[in-house]
């Protein structure tokens, strides 16, 4: 038995979480453009804002990445993706913000060395899999810097003034390791897990926060974009599926 | 050459086998899959080679390990700029099955699919020749779901990306079709040692 030719444009059967929103511009990506570091921010005792003046940036939509390199006199170089905090809407600025990993190459440069003046290099944005262009209705679900990709789609719907229903879930050891603390308005409801104020429950993320969500399920219903530690996205997306979010509704972008 | 002020960077180890741009993770193995690890166990699991074969054929779980075991000890590399040395796979070389189905003379790229949907794009001439495999086996133990198990596609001379987790099937093409990755800008091939990162690189 010989069977005939496949059809072009293969589809597995099995339907897929997340083909790409947008397009990705190669030429931007194969791109590398320096960065001057503007200002910094702190945000909690382990996370800092680094804002940089790019005055080439192609513009990216709320969720991408972009990869950032650094380079010592000796010619020695190290690179990390790391997801733009910033909305789009802020020409040839971007932000990104930074845990201090402990040993951390890069992380440490910045957190201990970085001052503004400073040069690094960026290529991006990258990859349109995690990217919200504000159009379908938005659950994030995020934890620890986990939060950083969703926050440039939080200010992205604010900024617009978008109608679109967006919702954020995110989980922090405590009020004090809550990124973007002072930011967050009534679309987020946060989960503290170490300590909580006075009153507040104290807990992992569990059934009880999503069911809610899930429950108020906007027209056409929610994409939800998931992002933490590999630990966190595993079980933040099971809570998901347990609560009736579609498989192929869910994207997730993982540190590492 | 745009040096970073202050920056010195980890101390600096000759390591001929790490591609450029990348780093040693050491002990860490990130996990960075786009969608919900799935529920698969070895019961559910099929593999299936077509396209343009002379026998298409499914394997399930058992006649899989019945075919001629293989091994593979060395690195792989991520694209995120990890790369990781030592590592030990098990399972059965990728030209077991295609000797069983018998690739077409017209037959030059193929896509990898997941049983989660995931897809991934591959000149045949990288998944021949001893360099791919269908890995079970981590370190001695049953590959973790959320590395791939029960089994994956393992072609580790590529970025890792193309090492289809939760492997389903391999369809043989006589032309190129962008995966899920390559779709969303990442390169066609991936060769870690060109550094072929982005579809512009």
């Amino acid at each position: 038995m010989t069977e005939t030719s496949p059809p072009p444009g293969f589809t597995p059967e099995t339907r897929f979480a997340v083909p790409g929103r947008i397009a990705v511009s190669a030429q931007a990506a194969a791109l590398w453009q320096t960065a001057t570091l503007t200002e910094v921010r702190r945000e909690t005792p382990r996370a800092a804002t680094y804002r940089f003046a790019v005055p080439d940036w192609a513009g990216h939509l709320p969720g991408q990445h972009l990869m950032l390199r650094l380079t010592a006199e000796d010619g020695y170089s190290t690179q990390r993706h790391y997801s733009i905090a910033s909305a789009p809407d802020d020409p040839g600025h971007i932000e990104l913000t930074l845990d201090h990993v402990e040993g951390g190459e890069v992380s440490g440069w910045f957190h201990t060395v970085a001052k503004p003046g400073d040069e690094v290099e960026v290529r991006g944005p990258l990859s349109g899999f995690f990217a919200w262009p504000g159009d379908r209705p938005a659950l994030l679900v995020g934890a620890g810097s986990g939060v950083v990709p969703l926050m440039s789609m939080v200010r992205h719907h604010r900024a617009r003034d978008l109608s679109v229903p967006l919702r954020m879930l995110v989980s922090a050891r405590g009020p004090e390791d809550l990124i973007y603390a002072r930011e967050l308005g009534a679309e987020t409801a946060p989960v503290f897990t170490r300590s909580a104020p006075e009153g507040v429950p104290v807990g992992r993320m569990a059934a009880a926060h999503v069911a809610p969500l899930l429950a108020e399920q906007p027209p056409g219903g929610w994409e939800a974009y998931v992002c933490g530690s590999n630990a966190f996205a595993e079980h933040a997306s099971r809570l998901l599926v347990e609560a009736g979010q579609p498989v192929d509704r869910i994207r997730i972008e993982r540190f590492g | 050459m745009n040096v970073t002020r202050g920056f010195t960077g980890r101390a600096r180890v000759h390591n001929p086998g790490l591609p450029p741009g990348q780093y040693d993770a050491g002990d860490n193995w990130p996990v960075l899959s786009a969608e919900v690890t799935p529920d698969l166990t070895p019961d559910d699991w099929t593999f299936r080679v077509d396209g343009l074969v002379e026998a298409p054929r499914t394997w399930d779980w058992a006649q899989a390990h019945a075919l001629p075991e293989s091994a593979y000890e060395g690195d792989i590399h991520c694209v995120t700029s990890w790369s990781k040395f030592g590592v030990r796979f098990r399972g059965v070389s990728l030209d077991a099955f295609l000797d069983e189905v018998r690739p077409q003379e017209s037959a030059t790229h193929a896509v990898a699919y997941s049983h989660t949907g995931y897809t991934t794009n591959l000149p045949l001439a990288d998944l021949t020749g001893g360099r791919a495999w269908i890995a079970w086996e981590y370190d001695g133990e049953p590959l973790p779901s959320e590395h791939g198990g029960p089994a994956r596609l393992l072609v580790p001379h590529l970025y890792f990306w193309k090492s289809a987790k939760w492997i389903a099937g391999i369809r043989l093409l006589d032309h190129d079709e962008p995966g899920f990755w390559e779709q969303n800008g990442y390169h066609a091939r991936g060769n870690p040692w060109q550094e072929q990162r982005y579809s512009g690189d």
